[in-house]
């Protein structure tokens, strides 16, 4: 913990014991109350960033919030201090919050196309609160925002502003909305997980222009997010947090170098799986070739001549962005979407081109695991019957037989039978995609198709999903396709790697000769853009790959705009 | 403004097919069904002789379609035909009655409208509050109650406990604004009592379905007054859900007239439909229902094109 | 399992009110203190304690033409709703899973139907048919069948999209698995909810067009009909027309709150179970 910081000068924020409850309504029960944030403690100095850290529900949104005097819902701030500028704010009541918010405080949220009134132009609303406050005229105020248009590096600064909000892409909305907290010149940020919705190559134009302002401006902030690696380029200090409570508070070094607690510990260790490279075999189990496929009766293309191999009991790795086509090509390999053109062969045997024309068997030798596992599973099923339907359907078990079977999946993913009367919403989230693969699992397949299955989950929990997906591949012997956005999920388990990109497969090979350089432009721009756990990279990597953030940033919302196809 | 006004010629042009389309089902309801309309008009005691008679005169014995462009052909050009039952001319019976109808109609709208989106905007400020409740229990109770209850409980009071406006609202040409205002009082009532609840939660959800979005918060954020975020952020995304709700509620309005025509005896279209149907003067039903029609499916074609304008992604395209 | 007394205040009572009226219709002969034609007074005869709603315009007792009525109003509704549901449901279904051109037509058809308000079509209809149960029950069950058909497409296809469905479909099962185990199980609450609404639609579109002498024909009379009856004496100041309309708007709410209940505490489907 840092000192008592009372007697610092040059102080800005200074939130003391602060409590924070909210009521719920559950259906069908009474209304309770529920802490959200327990004794909280914590200081920011003039022009300093301090990163507030954990996993949801850690209540790092809700303390942001506080220091705007702001609760959403129900969630209201029932015990301690909140100390800005030296004075308590949470006695100024509504008007004072007033006074405050837009002119000392500014809000950066996480989805700025949700945030922006789509009913006005960007500029009227990025200049509204300085006018509000009366701090410049209307000519001051847009000159400024022009100023901060060109220095967030937004194409067009003169003009972008006389645009509505569905006219711009969403990283430049993101900019736009850093631009509109900055404008009024005040003296904290809150940002909200400002980069999370973004793609990687996205992410880090607009994070370079986020840290850049903060520098020039001289403006404190406070940086929400879940990402520890993002956070160690942007602050000066980072406070872990969990259920509502410090875990711990530091320097950015001392917390990703030298973490003191054991949670700490393993959100900065979390991509540290260890997974051998195997060689590949000499026949591949699956084998895509030359495989076109589109929506639309032919008209939007999303697959382009895509050819890719996976051998018995290893993973092949597809990485892409948004629009990359990889969900795609998940669905034209189980023949929800028909290919085109181009031929899917199985285990020697060629695939039927639709669903209808699959033999059981080869439906059961191919899988699938979802991204959300809350709406893969039937919530007026139990576990039981969710798991125990593939016994039945494909081995014809019943009764006795299959819930012992039932009872030794639910062991196989550590989840243990008395789980088998649980409905889906009785799980939590990990609990709810472990049941997904022992219901894929039950099927005895030799290959599964894993859908992005760890990118809605916690980052521990994330975790422990890969490695019980490692453990069964052990055991079981299944092949996995691996479709996901995260190139450090990709190194922690892949044996070969896809990347692909606009609905084309860019690179490909195993994991070692695909991470090894030369690289093609893309896969370069991809892998530098994945933050890394080290302060100071971001740095470096805006000196030695791309000096100039303007065009960095115009690069990657050309390619979205391109690949979205408008 | 090119993409916007392409869109609202499509739906003008969407509804006049739809239009078409009703008359053929108009037509094919009341022609092609099983009841014979000469045989319904004579009853069953009627000589061969006459029915053939009447089924010629009708022009019974020519196909169905060659009828239906007669008759549509008619429509087009003023001509409803001849009533059946009274041999009058149908489109001169039913100008000064259709001119009595929306008068009444835009009464009701006139004090039913504002009324409810004022209601509607209280409710949101005191949401979960009792205002709000009440909001909630008379809009469950006035889509419970038929028109009749409503109408006659008015009657009971208003025109024979206390007399203070007529039960039958007569009215006439020339009448003074007065005395017409007066007669159409009971009526006007029941039709915006009808719709006034019902309508005023629809516009409750509307608005508060808007007072959710992240837009809001941003606004509050900025240190805005509730008026000023109200005023300036949610009701500009406000106004297109709110016609929407103001014109389904027109187009029930329309039909709540027919009952509260019949029960004050009030000169008007609905009433006129219904004493042809039991009638069973099949020319006036096909006229009459097929111009209800037309101001049901206009008043949903206005709620379309306010929502098309509203939209700024449509009125400013990438 | 229901809990009695978990169940809100509004809903028992609309739960206690509606068995109060059914059992009434079903056991109306036992129940009715006189005949259901018989005159037994005087013209409009005040309320007494041998007649408790008094008389009505031809000297009948009216509690027991009430009762007799609550046996007509609620056998057509119940037979009309039965219908629309029915057929609605099952062509809803159909549509969502089925799609293509079925979906196509039937939903172009609905679109149609609904266009024009459902009272001016019927209205359009019942002038050429004949006066009788099987048509008015006819025309009110497939006039209204095209909202539920709607709410039943809507529910069928979101359901259908979801990760759950699509699973089963790669596991190979057949259609019957995937309607009846899949997605009617997390259809069920908003239907049953429906359901509720749509009775309370039959007995208001039967009492209006009794009430313009267009529904069920004298002597036999549902309340929309006793309403036609008595509606005279309002201007004398005799309220008998005003009891019959009062119990189709008691019928009306006691279903209206045990409809919101019903469909208050059906969660979600992400959130499970209700």
């Amino acid at each position: 913990m840092m000192a008592d910081s009372k007697a610092k000068p040059g102080l800005l924020l200074d939130i003391r014991n602060l409590r924070i409850e909210a009521t719920v309504y559950p259906p069908g029960e009474a209304p309770k109350t529920i802490t959200l944030v327990h004794d909280v403690s914590l200081t920011l100095e003039k022009g300093k960033v301090l990163g507030l850290i954990g996993e949801s529900g850690a209540g790092k949104s809700t303390i942001g919030l506080s220091s705007m005097g702001y609760g959403r819902g129900g969630v209201r701030i029932t015990g301690g201090e909140v100390i800005l500028n030296g004075r308590d704010i949470l006695k100024g009541g509504k008007e004072g919050f007033r006074k405050l918010r837009g002119r000392e405080v500014c809000y950066v949220a996480q989805s700025a196309a949700a945030a922006f009134n789509p009913a006005h132009r960007l500029m009227d609303q990025v200049v509204e609160a300085t006018l509000l406050h009366g701090t410049a005229t209307r000519a001051e105020a847009e000159k400024r925002a022009v100023a901060l248009f060109k220095k967030l590096g937004l194409p067009n600064p003169e003009t972008i502003g006389q645009r509505f909000p569905h006219q711009v892409s969403g990283g430049q909305l993101q900019r736009v909305m850093t631009a509109m907290a900055l404008c009024s010149e005040p003296d904290l940020i809150v940002f909200d997980e400002p980069t999370t919705a973004l793609d990687v190559t996205t992410q880090i134009g607009v994070l370079a222009a986020i840290k850049d302002a903060i520098r020039d401006t001289h403006v404190a902030a406070l940086y929400i997010t879940h990402d520890l690696a993002v956070v160690a380029q942007v602050s000066n200090e980072i406070m872990v947090l969990r259920h509502g409570r410090v875990v711990e508070w530091g320097g950015t070094r001392q917390i990703i170098k030298e973490p003191r607690q054991e949670y700490t510990n393993a959100l900065v260790s979390v991509h540290e799986i260890e997974h051998q490279e195997q060689k590949p075999g000499a026949t591949p189990l699956l084998s895509v070739r030359n495989v076109t496929a589109a929506y639309g009766g032919g008209h939007v293309k999303v697959l382009k001549n895509v050819s890719v191999d996976i051998f018995p009991g290893q993973t092949l790795a597809v990485v892409g962005e948004s629009g990359s086509g990889k969900s795609t090509l998940a669905r034209a390999i189980t023949g929800l979407l028909p290919p085109e053109q181009g031929t899917v062969t199985f285990d020697g045997r060629p695939l039927g081109n639709k669903l209808a024309d699959r033999p059981k068997e080869d439906l059961r030798q191919l899988q699938m695991i979802y991204q959300m596992a809350d709406v893969a599973m039937n919530p007026r099923q139990t576990v039981g019957t969710i798991i125990g339907r593939p016994l039945e359907f494909y081995f014809g078990m019943k009764g006795r037989e299959r819930d012992k079977r039932v009872a030794e999946l639910l062991d196989e993913i550590e989840m243990g039978k008395g789980f088998i009367d649980r409905y889906p919403a009785e799980l939590s989230g990990g609990q709810k995609q472990r049941v997904c693969i022992a219901r894929s699992l039950a099927a005895k397949p030799k290959l599964i198709i894993c859908d992005e299955v760890t990118s809605a989950l916690d980052l521990l929990v994330a975790n422990g999903i890969l490695k019980l997906l490692l453990n069964l591949q052990q055991h079981e012997k299944v092949a996995y396709l691996f479709i996901t956005h995260d190139f450090a999920t990709v190194k922690s388990i892949a044996d070969s790697i896809a990347v692909m990109y606009r609905g084309e497969v860019v690179r490909y090979g195993s994991k070692s000769k695909v991470l090894m350089p030369p690289f093609d432009p893309y896969t370069d721009l991809l892998l530098s853009s994945v933050p890394e756990m080290r302060p100071g990279w971001l740095d470096e990597i805006r000196d030695s790959v791309t000096t100039d953030v303007a065009k960095m940033a115009e690069m990657s919302d050309e390619r979205i705009r391109l690949a979205s196809g408008r | 403004m090119s993409l916007v006004f392409r869109l609202v010629a499509q739906r003008i042009a969407l509804g006049i097919l739809l239009l078409l389309a009703i008359s053929v089902l108009i037509f094919a309801g009341t022609q092609i069904l099983p009841g014979d309309v000469a045989q319904a008009i004579l009853g069953q005691s009627a000589t061969p002789e006459s029915l053939a008679n009447l089924r010629e005169q009708l022009g019974l014995n020519d196909p169905a379609y060659i009828r239906y462009f007669h008759w549509l052909g008619g429509v087009l050009t003023g001509d409803l035909g001849t009533a059946m039952s009274s041999g009058q001319d149908i489109a001169t019976s039913i100008k000064g009655r259709l001119w009595n109808t929306l008068f009444l109609a835009f009464w009701a709208a006139i004090v039913a409208v504002p009324l409810a989106i004022i209601l509607g905007l209280i409710a949101v400020r005191h949401r979960n509050g009792w205002v709000d409740k009440l909001i909630s229990g008379l809009a469950l109770a006035s889509t419970s109650f038929p028109e009749f209850f409503i109408g006659y409980v008015l009657v009971y009071f208003f025109a024979v406990k206390w007399q203070i406006f007529p039960a039958i609202s007569t009215v006439y040409d020339g009448m003074p604004f007065g005395e017409r205002m007066q007669a159409i009082a009971l009526p006007g009532t029941a039709l915006t009592l009808g719709v006034l609840a019902h309508m005023m939660r629809m516009t409750r959800a509307a608005i508060l379905n808007v007072m959710q979005s992240v837009y809001v918060e941003t606004a509050e954020l900025k240190g805005l007054s509730a008026f000023n975020v109200i005023r300036k952020h949610a009701f500009p995304n406000a106004i297109a859900p709110i016609i929407n709700v103001v014109m389904l509620n027109l187009a029930y309005l329309i039909v709540g007239v027919v009952v509260v025509e019949v029960i004050f005896v009030y000169p008007g279209m609905g009433q006129y439909l219904v004493d042809h149907v039991t009638k069973r003067d099949v020319p006036v039903v096909q006229a009459v229902g097929l111009i209800f029609a037309a101001v049901y499916i206009s008043l949903n074609i206005i709620a379309d094109i306010a929502a098309i304008i509203a939209n700024p992604r449509l009125r400013h395209p990438k | 399992m229901l809990d009695i007394k978990r169940i809100p205040i509004p809903a028992l009572i609309g739960l206690i009110l509606t068995a109060l009226f059914v059992l009434a219709a079903i056991f109306a002969p036992w129940i009715a203190p006189y005949g259901n034609g018989e005159i037994v007074g005087d013209v409009w005869g005040p309320m007494s304690a041998t007649h408790w709603l008094g008389t009505d315009n031809l000297g009948r007792d009216l509690l027991s033409r009430m009762i007799y009525g609550a046996r007509v109003t609620l056998f057509i509704a119940v037979l009309a709703t039965a219908l629309s549901f029915s057929l609605g449901a099952i062509l809803g279904f159909s549509a969502a899973v089925f799609g293509g051109w079925f979906d196509t037509l039937m939903s172009r058809l609905v679109d149609l139907l609904m266009s024009i308000p459902t009272l001016i079509m019927g209205l359009v209809v019942l002038s050429v048919l004949p006066t009788n149960l099987v048509t008015l029950i006819l025309v009110m069950g497939i006039l209204d069948s095209t909202r539920v058909y709607r709410l039943s497409r809507a529910v069928a296809v979101d359901i259908n999209v979801m990760d759950f469905v699509e699973a089963a479909k790669l596991r190979g099962e057949g259609s019957m698995w995937i309607i009846f185990r899949e997605i009617l199980p997390n259809a069920l609450s908003p239907l049953v909810s429906e359901l509720g609404l749509r009775f309370i639609y039959a007995v208001l579109f039967l009492s209006t067009l009794s009430f313009l002498g267009l529904g069920v024909q004298p002597p036999s009379a549902d309340w929309g009909g006793m309403v036609k009856e008595n509606k005279d004496g309002i201007v004398f100041g005799i309220a008998a027309a005003l009891i019959p309309a009062a119990a189709i708007a008691m019928l009306a709410i006691s279903v209206n709150l045990v409809a919101d209940w019903v469909l208050n505490r059906t969660t979600s489907l992400k959130g499970g179970r209700g």
